[in-house]
């Protein structure tokens, strides 16, 4: 009876997709019926791609002036609520980057708390427009053999890490020879730890736990001299500690897991405005534009007819944003929301905030780093 | 009517039989859909992990199945170990909550019923995290050695990992075992005490040779079931790091996604060794049993 129900109602929202966001809306309170309505719309949405519907997501966001945006909101740095009641984080910032450019305010997101496991449902059945959920892009998430999905740029290189105490002393690899090291059993981060000290010849005893807590634990009582996991979940650990300030992480990175926001796949307006966005972000670095100067780099760029390439960045001249179905301006629209990369990183990980990890791999490239824009030209 | 009886007993042993076949065809048929047969060939591959602690020598480059090897003797040791001292603890809490001393019999009481309240896990992370971990560095003495990162016993090093789990195994089982040992003694008849009082034998020497021979019989069945208990709940120690067979499994499962493969292995081995241990118990009962009726 109650499917029945639902069946019908999911109908009449595909019918009319003005009405999704506050049915969903509405719908939140009861986790079974938005579970069973994911179900469902999934299955609408297969039949309906069938019938060649191709109107971009990008427009049903402009129409509805809103991005739906999911999220973790349990990773501090990443995407966490705040004591007022508001998501902050890195991958939040993303968020707010993409309302930016795709509606023009920042402030226009819905945030969708996702686990795990609901995350690409959530993405695939429409309830989200957006994923920027510390994902990890790999070959089955992207492909249309696997999850579909279409990843934008990395947007935070996480590896697996190591953390030591600071009074230790240790600093790299060399300094671990021969002592213990906590690591949760029977997963890849066992594997990782092994295949690097073995690459590197140096030998550790292994403390293996079953869990993360457990690591925590065996680490903070001093049973091992480091504590290894994904760098990301090591800084999140830390800022639980009683002293966070007393605990480093190593530079050294065990293995990569690149972290990049996700759309559907096989909706290329969509993904090129998530992308170029990203991009931006990267490329205002690169350029020293920040969110206290964009205003005065616009009236350089206007005044001086020479500045051909900041200019088209910024949208003075030619029409970038257009092509991708956004604003001209759209860059300076999310430099003013959120900052470049480099401050975005620096307000929810750099070294005064309580999740502090090393930029390493996230530097810009000519800083040594992998973060690099293609032209926008 | 015996000829009902037995058409029934062929009736439930087939279907029995049928299930079990139906079992083991479902488990093969999915392994060929999924495409993996039974393959134990990895077993010989280089393990490629390290283990905190062996018996016998051990590098990441022997074979998987030394490696699990290792990892049973492990389980071994700290079985071995849990099953004398909780024998020991449980034998003295069980004769000291039947003494007529009332300090003795309270705190033996208190045990008890603390420890049978706690579930297992909570008991192993408590005295990991809390005692062992907690422990500040400590000599006493030249032989004894006390510090967070392993104790040292009479020069013999032991990981702490290794005596939070015995401790944890031994407490736990002795709780048990002391309940059992109090059934045993209160079944042999009070005549018996007052027998041995009457020749004025000392309470102790009379448990000793008089009451706790009589309550054999009674103990014995009860304990095997502790002893195998104490075996397999020894599989926990994976909560507090320590390299047991089903950690060592573990990891060896994840590396190799031989899942099956791996839990068959596990599930042989503990197969085994439980064997071992009722079979060996058995043997005592029959000697106890045998010894009691010739002295009678």
């Amino acid at each position: 009876m109650e499917t029945r129900a639902v069946l019908q109602e999911v109908h009449e929202i595909w019918d009319n997709p003005s009405r999704i966001v506050p049915t969903l809306m509405l719908r939140t309170c009861n986790r079974l019926l938005v579970g069973a309505t994911i179900g469902l719309v999934a299955l609408v949405s297969g039949c309906a791609s069938i019938d060649g519907v191709s109107e971009s997501r990008l427009d049903l966001v402009k129409q509805r002036g809103e991005l739906l945006c999911g999220v973790s909101g349990k990773i501090p740095g990443f995407s966490f609520l705040s004591a007022e009641g508001s998501y902050t984080g890195l991958d939040v910032d993303i968020c707010r980057a993409m309302a930016a450019a795709f509606v023009g305010d920042a402030e226009k997101v819905q945030y969708r708390p996702l686990t795990a496991p609901e995350r690409f449902t959530a993405l695939r059945s429409g309830e989200i427009d957006l994923l920027s959920r510390n994902t990890t892009w790999t070959l089955s998430r992207d492909a249309t053999g696997g999850n579909g999905l279409s990843f934008g740029p990395v947007v935070f290189h996480d590896g697996q890490g190591l953390m030591v105490p600071k009074e230790s002393g240790i600093a790299s690899l060399e300094d671990l020879s021969g002592k213990a090291i906590c690591v949760g059993s029977g997963t890849t981060t066992e594997q990782n730890l092994n295949d690097t000290f073995a690459a590197e010849g140096i030998p550790y005893t292994p403390i293996k736990y079953q869990d993360l807590n457990q690591v925590v634990g065996g680490y903070l009582q001093g049973r091992c001299a480091a504590m290894t996991s994904d760098r990301s979940q090591l800084a999140s650990a830390r800022s639980g500690f009683a002293d966070p300030e007393k605990h480093v992480i190593l530079a050294d990175r065990l293995s990569k897991e690149p972290l990049a926001p996700a759309v559907v796949g096989g909706d290329q307006t969509m993904a090129d405005a998530m992308r170029w966005v990203v991009l931006a972000l990267i490329e205002a670095e690169e350029r020293g534009i920040t969110q206290a100067n964009v205003n005065e780099m616009v009236e350089q760029a206007q005044a001086d007819a020479g500045q051909t390439s900041l200019r088209r960045f910024l949208g003075v001249d030619g029409a970038l944003g257009s092509k991708l179905g956004l604003a001209d301006d759209f860059v300076v629209q999310v430099i003013r929301a959120t900052g470049n990369y480099g401050e975005i990183y620096d307000r929810h990980l750099g070294p005064s905030s309580p999740v502090s990890i090393p930029r390493g791999a996230n530097r810009l490239a000519e800083d040594g780093g992998l973060m690099i824009a293609p032209p926008f030209t | 009517m015996r000829r009902r009886s037995l058409l029934l007993q062929v009736g439930i042993a087939s279907l029995l039989l049928a299930l079990l076949a139906l079992l083991v065809n479902n488990l093969a048929v999915n392994l060929l859909r999924t495409g993996l047969g039974l393959d134990f060939g990895w077993l010989g591959r280089p393990s490629g992990f390290a283990l905190a602690e062996s018996a016998l020598p051990y590098s990441p480059s022997d074979s998987y199945l030394w490696a699990l090897t290792i990892g049973w003797l492990n389980s071994l040791k700290v079985i071995a170990a849990g099953l004398v001292l909780a024998t020991l603890l449980g034998v003295a809490a069980g004769a000291a909550r039947s003494s007529s001393n009332r300090l003795l019999r309270s705190v033996a009481g208190g045990y008890v019923a603390l420890i049978r309240q706690v579930p297992l896990l909570l008991q192993l992370l408590f005295w990991y995290f809390v005692a062992f971990l907690g422990l500040p560095e400590t000599p006493i003495g030249d032989l004894i050695r006390l510090s967070n990162q392993g104790i040292s016993l009479l020069g013999v090093p032991l990981s702490v990992e290794f005596c939070a789990v015995l401790t944890g195994l031994t407490v736990f089982t002795g709780a048990s075992i002391a309940e059992i040992v109090r059934g045993g003694v209160n079944a042999v008849p009070r005549g018996q005490w007052e027998a041995f009082r009457s020749l004025g034998l000392s309470e102790g020497l009379g448990l000793r040779r008089i009451v706790l021979p009589q309550a054999l019989p009674a103990i014995l069945p009860a304990l095997t079931s502790q002893y195998l208990n104490l075996a397999k709940n020894s599989t926990l120690a994976i909560a507090v790091g320590y390299a047991d067979l089903y950690a060592v499994s573990d990891t060896t499962i994840t590396q190799t996604g031989r899942a099956i493969e791996g839990f068959l292995l596990l599930l042989i081995s503990f197969l085994l060794l439980n064997l071992l241990i009722s079979g060996g118990m058995a043997g005592i009962n029959a000697t106890v049993l045998g010894r009691l009726r010739r002295s009678r």
